[in-house]
C-alpha cells in the first residue's frame, strides 16, 4: 500500500471523532439554564413544570451545594440564573462582573429543621433532644459550602453546644447529603431544610423541631440574573415568574417563607 | 422509572471516547511495544497515572485548563462559542484522559504478544511498515483491541469524580448515569437509585465475563 494512501486512511481516522466532537456542541439546549441549591430543587421542579405549562419555554435545573454551584459559575458553567441559598454568593456574583448588576433579589427565606425520624415524643424539644445527646451522629451540610449548613453551625453555637458535640457531627457535602444521611438512618438526627420533610408523606415522621429564628441568621436565598443573559428573555420571564402569588404560594407549601 | 437521558448520555461519551481513544491508543502502544527509547518507562508511567490519581487531582487540573480565562478554555470559547467545562466536550476531553490507559495498557500487551517474528517475515516480503502494521500486526492483535475498547467503554461509563468535577449535573449536556445516581441519593429517591445502580452493576459484570471470556489466557495489566 502506497504511503500516500496510508496518510489519506490516517487522516480520515482522524477526522472521525473530530465530526463526532463537533457534532456534539449542538446537542439541544433548554431555553434557561437555572443552577439550584439543591434544598430549592423540588420546588423548583414544580416551578418548572408550572412555569413551562404556562409559557411553553423549557427550563433546565442543574442542582448542588450554593457553593458547589458557585465555582461551576466561576469555572464557565453555563448557568442563565442561579437560584442560591444564601445573598453572599449572588453578590459576589455581581461584584465580579458575572452576575447583572440589578438582578438580585430575596426569592425565598427558607426554614431550618432539626430532624430525628425515630423518635416517639409527642412534643419534642429540639434544644433539649440536642443537650441530652442520646445520639451517636449528628448530620449537617457542609458549613462551608451550604447555607444551611452555616445556619445549623450558628444554632450549635448560639446553644453553646458547638464544641460539645463536634465528635458527634457528620457533614454532608450538601443539604441533600445531609437528609440523606438522616433518611438512611446513618444519622439518628439532622438538621435539614424545611422543604425538604414536605416531599413524602412519611418523610416528615418522628421529632421535627423548627428551629426558632434567633438561634441563627435567617436564610435569605438569592436569585441572579447571570451576564450570559443578560438579553434572554425566557430567563427574564422565569425571574418575574418567581416573584407571582402561583409561585409564591408554591413556595410557602415547601416551607419557604417570602422574600 | 427514571429518565434515560443520563443513559443515552453515558453511551453517547463512552461511544465519542472509545474511537477518540482507539486512534490515539494505537500508535503510541505500538511505540510503546516496540521502542527501545530510554524515555518508554516515562511514558507509560504518564499512561498509568489515571490509574493511580484521585480524580479529584485530575479533575481539578482539568478544570484549571479548561477554565475559559485559561489559554485552553479560551481558545475553545473563540472556536465554538461554548465553554469547554461543563460541556459534553469538555466530558470527552477529560475522558479521554482518564480512560487512556484501558486502552494502551492492553493494546501494548497485545502488540508485544505478537512479537517481532511475524512483522519481520512482512519485511523478508517487501511489506513496507505501515503495510505490516495494518495486514499483520493488528488482525493478530483483534482480540487485545477489541479487549482495549470494551474495557476503556466501560470505564467510561463508569466514571464519576472527574465528571462531577468538570462536568457538574448539567440535564442532556453532562448528567451521566453515575451523576443521576448521585443527585438522586441526595434527594432519597432510592427506587430511581437503584434501577440505575443495578442496571450499570449488571452491565459492568457482563462486560467483564466477556472480557475475560474473549481472553482467557490473557492477564489484564489493569487489574
Amino acid at each position: 500500500m502506497s504511503r500516500l494512501l496510508w496518510i489519506r486512511r490516517a487522516g480520515m481516522a482522524f477526522a472521525l471523532p473530530l465530526a463526532l466532537i463537533a457534532g456534539c456542541g449542538q446537542a439541544h439546549q433548554g431555553d434557561v439554564m437555572v443552577a439550584v441549591a439543591i434544598n430549592f430543587l423540588d420546588t423548583a421542579k414544580v416551578l418548572e413544570a408550572e412555569f413551562e405549562a404556562e409559557t411553553g419555554l423549557e427550563v433546565t435545573l442543574s442542582s448542588g451545594s450554593t457553593g458547589q454551584l458557585y465555582s461551576q459559575i466561576e469555572n464557565g458553567a453555563p448557568f442563565d440564573i442561579f437560584l442560591a441559598a444564601d445573598t453572599d454568593r449572588p453578590r459576589r456574583l455581581v461584584d465580579a462582573g458575572n452576575g447583572v448588576e440589578g438582578t438580585q433579589f430575596t426569592y425565598a427565606t427558607g426554614r431550618l429543621i432539626l430532624w430525628m425520624p425515630a423518635s416517639q415524643t409527642t412534643d419534642f424539644d429540639g434544644a433539649n433532644e440536642l443537650r441530652d445527646g442520646s445520639y451517636r451522629a449528628l448530620a449537617l451540610a457542609n458549613p462551608a459550602l451550604a447555607p444551611y449548613g452555616a445556619a445549623a453551625e450558628e444554632t450549635l453555637i448560639s446553644l453553646g453546644l458547638g464544641d460539645v458535640l463536634s465528635d458527634r457531627i457528620v457533614y454532608g457535602q450538601n443539604i441533600g447529603q445531609a437528609y440523606a444521611l438522616v433518611a438512611s438512618g446513618n444519622a439518628e438526627m439532622g438538621f435539614v431544610a424545611a422543604s425538604q420533610l414536605v416531599k413524602g408523606a412519611a418523610d416528615g415522621k418522628g421529632g421535627v423541631w423548627s428551629v426558632p429564628g434567633d438561634l441563627h441568621a435567617p436564610i435569605r436565598q438569592d436569585v441572579v440574573l447571570m451576564q450570559r443573559a443578560a438579553g434572554n428573555e425566557a430567563a427574564l420571564q422565569f425571574i418575574a415568574f418567581l416573584r407571582s402569588d402561583r409561585a409564591l404560594s408554591i413556595m410557602r407549601d415547601y416551607g419557604y417563607e417570602e422574600g | 422509572m427514571p429518565d434515560l437521558g443520563p443513559v443515552l448520555l453515558s453511551l453517547h461519551l463512552a461511544a465519542v471516547t472509545t474511537v477518540i481513544l482507539l486512534v490515539i491508543g494505537v500508535p503510541m502502544a505500538y511505540w510503546l511495544a516496540t521502542t527501545k527509547a530510554r524515555l518508554k518507562p516515562v511514558v507509560e508511567a504518564v499512561t498509568a497515572l489515571p490509574l493511580v490519581l484521585p480524580p479529584t487531582v485530575i479533575g481539578f487540573y482539568l478544570l484549571i485548563l479548561m477554565n475559559p480565562s485559561a489559554p485552553l478554555g479560551a481558545a475553545w470559547v473563540s472556536l465554538t462559542g461554548g465553554t469547554l467545562s461543563f460541556s459534553f466536550s469538555g466530558l470527552v476531553f477529560a475522558s479521554a484522559i482518564y480512560s487512556l490507559p484501558f486502552m494502551v495498557q492492553p493494546l501494548q500487551s497485545a502488540f508485544e504478544a505478537v512479537g517481532r517474528g511475524p512483522m519481520e517475515a512482512a519485511a523478508t516480503l517487501r511489506a513496507s511498515r505501515l503495510d505490516a502494521i495494518w495486514n499483520v500486526l493488528l488482525p493478530q492483535s483483534a482480540r487485545g483491541i477489541l479487549t482495549a475498547c470494551v474495557l476503556t467503554f466501560a470505564h467510561t461509563i463508569g466514571e464519576f469524580g472527574v465528571v462531577l468535577m468538570v462536568g457538574g449535573n448539567i440535564p442532556e449536556r453532562t448528567r451521566v448515569i453515575s451523576i443521576a445516581i448521585y443527585e438522586h441519593v441526595e434527594s432519597v429517591e432510592y427506587a430511581e437509585a437503584h434501577i440505575l445502580s443495578a442496571g450499570l452493576l449488571v452491565f459492568s459484570f457482563v462486560t467483564l465475563v466477556g472480557v475475560y471470556a474473549l481472553n482467557r489466557s490473557y492477564r489484564l495489566r489493569v487489574s
